[in-house]
């Protein structure tokens, strides 16, 4: 692990896996629950967790750096399900790099459990990490200009729903039905960094 | 019967509500948003009477004009620019009463950027997460301003300050910009680190309230490849492909996969905020605190 102070009021640790940045982050949350930590945000990513609005960083980074992170707790959040047609337009394409039939790439996608590794690019847009290293897929070469609204797409490592229509380069292999993001609603973001979420085929692909 | 409400009779070129944004929801990637300029946010509602939290109008170079349906105290700040209600001056800078009806116009900015403009009640919009903010990226917020939207008025909290001007800072003429390195220096080349802190940059046209775009020497990585997205701070100095730094500002990405030279303190910011495209700017090296 190492810490990396952020101008004056934030620090930025590293660690050496995404499964170690999760466990990073349910621990800086339980501290922060339990009150020994004082931060403004947390935000957890692909390797790091990062927290801003912190009151001595350089005195954190040390703390950090020095002690043992227990693995992140299993099955302490609760199972999101998410009613999904696999029906994108890119299910050829991944199913070509899978090397396996566009139905098994339904199958294989809806037998895994997600965990939501981080948030960013759009509020309520979680990165959802399950998928063994094999079936990771690049972006299309050229992003679409408009990607519609509930689009189950994947990149990289990464399975993705959009929260709502926008650019993006991912492949998109189904439309869930689930709203991701509603600001009328508490909460506002379906998915959050730490929750558990596994698609639920509904009708015919 | 008092109708508390604005007519917006020219939004100008961009005019946003803007309050103290919505930190605390970095990690569901919702910006922070709010004025860019917050002090002079601050400044125009403590003239107009209103709490320190109070959404204000946010204008980008060319002001705006409005009619109120009922009297009210404004006050107008951040960049200087002409103020007139009812086609005769007033003040920029100090508790301004505009009659219910009269047309307030603010004027375009003689200096700096982003002028601010302070209603008593503040602008009543309904908060999203807690905030009025226009977050101009991930669209959260009130839409801009256009010719003819009516803003909703809050109730006066209190009186008008009782002060004919106060001072208000002068848009740079140079931006300096006081910066700790890192957290990704070492994927720089220590030319580039060494350039960043003592050559002259110019502001981009193609800034925007997401961040401070520069042009002037490229920064050279020392190491190809992606950097894995990690969380960004206000105030980050992020390297593009193109090697030509950008500050980010409130309406910034909570995430991202370029790397980050150096970290702007959050007391430049506002000055940041106001100033021109072509203005220079200076980053220089401090000693964290």
């Amino acid at each position: 692990m190492r810490a990396f102070p952020v101008g004056d009021d934030a620090l930025l640790v590293e660690v050496a896996s995404g499964e170690q940045a999760q466990a990073l982050h349910a621990e800086l949350l339980r501290r922060r629950a339990e009150g020994s930590l004082t931060v403004r945000e947390i935000v957890p990513a692909a390797r790091t967790v990062l927290l801003d609005g912190l009151a001595d960083p350089v005195r954190w980074a040390s703390e950090l750096t020095s002690s043992e992170i227990p693995p992140a707790p299993p099955r302490a959040r609760e199972l999101i399900e998410l009613p999904v047609r696999y029906d994108g337009p890119d299910l050829a394409e991944v199913a070509a790099h899978w090397k396996v039939s566009e139905h098994e790439v339904a199958r294989i996608h809806a037998g895994t459990e997600f965990t939501v590794a981080f948030c960013g690019f759009a509020p309520g847009f979680g990165y959802l990490t399950g998928l063994p290293a094999r079936y990771d897929v690049p972006r299309r070469a050229t992003p679409r200009t408009a990607v519609p609204v509930g689009a189950v797409a994947l990149a990289g490592p990464y399975t993705g729903v959009y929260p709502r229509s926008s650019p993006g380069g991912w492949q998109l292999i189904g439309t869930a039905e689930a709203v991701l993001w509603d600001h009328a609603r508490v909460p506002a973001a379906l998915l959050s960094p730490g929750a558990r979420v596994r698609f639920v085929p509904v009708g015919e692909a | 019967m008092t109708d508390r409400a604005l007519v917006v009779v020219r939004a100008g070129a961009l005019t946003t509500v803007q309050d103290r944004g919505r930190p605390g929801y970095a990690h569901l990637g919702v910006p922070r948003s709010g004025a860019l300029d917050p002090r002079a946010a601050a400044l125009v509602n403590r003239l107009a009477g209103n709490p320190p939290d109070a959404a204000v109008l946010e204008t980008t170079l060319d002001g705006c004009a409005l009619r109120p349906r009922s009297t009210v105290t404004v006050a107008i700040g951040g960049a200087p620019c002409p103020v007139t209600v009812g086609g005769r001056p007033a003040a920029w800078g100090a508790p301004v009463t505009v009659p219910a009806g009269a047309l307030l116009e603010v004027g375009a900015a003689v200096a700096g950027v982003r002028a601010y403009v302070a209603v008593s009640g503040g602008i009543a919009v309904e908060p999203v997460l807690g905030s009025r903010a226009t977050d101009l990226l991930s669209g959260l917020g009130p839409a801009p301003l256009t010719d003819g939207r009516v803003l909703p008025l809050g109730t006066p909290a209190g009186p008008p300050a009782r002060v004919d001007a106060v001072p208000q800072p002068r848009p740079p003429a140079e931006l300096v910009l006081r910066v700790t390195p890192g957290p990704r220096d070492d994927w720089f080349t220590a030319r580039a680190v060494r350039e960043l802190t003592t050559r002259a940059y110019r502001v981009s046209s193609a800034s925007n309230r997401i961040g401070l775009r520069t042009e002037g020497p490229a920064l050279e990585r020392a190491r190809t490849g992606e950097l894995p997205s990690e969380g960004m701070v206000l105030g980050a100095v992020q390297v593009p492909p193109d090697g030509r730094p950008v500050v980010f500002l409130a309406d910034h990405p909570t995430t991202g996969g370029y790397p980050v030279i150096a970290v702007v303190r959050g007391a430049d910011l506002p000055a940041a905020a106001q100033a021109v495209p072509g203005t220079t700017v200076r980053f220089v090296a401090v000693r964290r605190r």
